[in-house]
């Protein structure tokens, strides 16, 4: 239990809780970028590099600056008096306590975590030749979905074209 | 108390509190920051049963993380789109006002 993983665990989890009971949204989206960089954090400790150098890239590089952009593009006109929580919002946090409660529950009853730790490393190499033969399918799937994506995303948030005059030049 | 343990629940907790932020928050893109920490609590949980788990040499779980990682960037792509063009229409991004499919 390392010094380095007790502080990544603070780090992340704190975030995590501060991103989601913030009412400024834009502090909301820099807590949830330090949570994902926290989360990149564990995975190095983990020994799944390539993971973690992906997870910065993608979710602190891309995804939380996305949510920025979205932020700053909805800026509601936010009533003074209405709350940023929702009206069931102790229902909600009931229900999660219970899926942790029961999540922690069986982890702790659980006779499979006699967890012995490896040292087999997996090279980026040998992510790529994976990526590469085995799973080539899910690969190329993926992309489409990643052009499908990106090419929907651009039109759903397009701006409507200026609606033309009735009839009169 | 093993690491995989520890791991498991911090990957249990994360998951409990994007989901009561998905709940409890009234923006909608505070419920899609909440998904996102949900698909990211899978994520670690994959990543420590790769590394503690029965067959560390598979790369099934490092593979799939991999396209966790890339679906659900693609998701929030997709989401953040909807929830501009959503308040373009309706001017709130407000998720308890938004419960009608009438344009």
């Amino acid at each position: 239990m390392s010094i380095a993983l007790i502080i990544l665990c603070i780090l992340t989890i704190g975030s995590a809780v501060i991103a989601m009971t913030l009412r400024n949204l834009v502090h909301c989206a820099l807590a949830v970028s330090v949570t994902f960089a926290g989360l990149a954090g564990l995975f190095l400790l983990l020994d799944a590099q390539f993971i973690g150098f992906a997870q910065i890239l993608v979710y602190v590089g891309a995804v939380a600056i996305l949510i920025v952009f979205a932020v700053l593009l909805t800026r509601a006109t936010q009533a003074p008096g209405e709350s940023s929580f929702s009206t069931n919002w102790f229902r909600g946090l009931v229900v999660a306590g219970a899926v942790f409660v029961v999540v922690a529950g069986a982890l702790y009853s659980s006779k499979l975590l006699n967890g012995h730790g490896s040292t087999a490393t997996v090279s980026v190499r040998q992510i790529g030749d994976r990526l590469m033969s085995t799973y080539i399918l899910p690969l190329e799937v993926l992309g489409l979905l990643l052009t499908a994506a990106l090419i929907g995303a651009v039109i759903i948030a397009l701006q409507d074209a200026e609606p033309k005059g009735r009839g009169q030049k | 108390m093993t690491p995989l343990y520890g791991y498991l629940l911090v990957s249990a907790l994360l998951f409990a509190i994007g989901l009561a932020g998905a709940m409890a928050r009234r923006n909608a893109i505070i419920v899609l920051i909440g998904i996102e920490l949900m698909l990211n609590a899978a994520n670690l949980n994959f990543i420590a049963f790769w590394r503690f788990g029965a067959n560390p040499d598979a790369f099934a779980g490092i593979i799939f993380v991999l396209f966790s990682i890339a679906v659900a960037a693609a998701e929030a792509a997709v989401g953040l789109a909807l929830i501009i063009a959503i308040y373009r229409h309706r001017k709130t991004a407000n998720v308890d006002s938004i419960d009608t499919m009438k344009g």
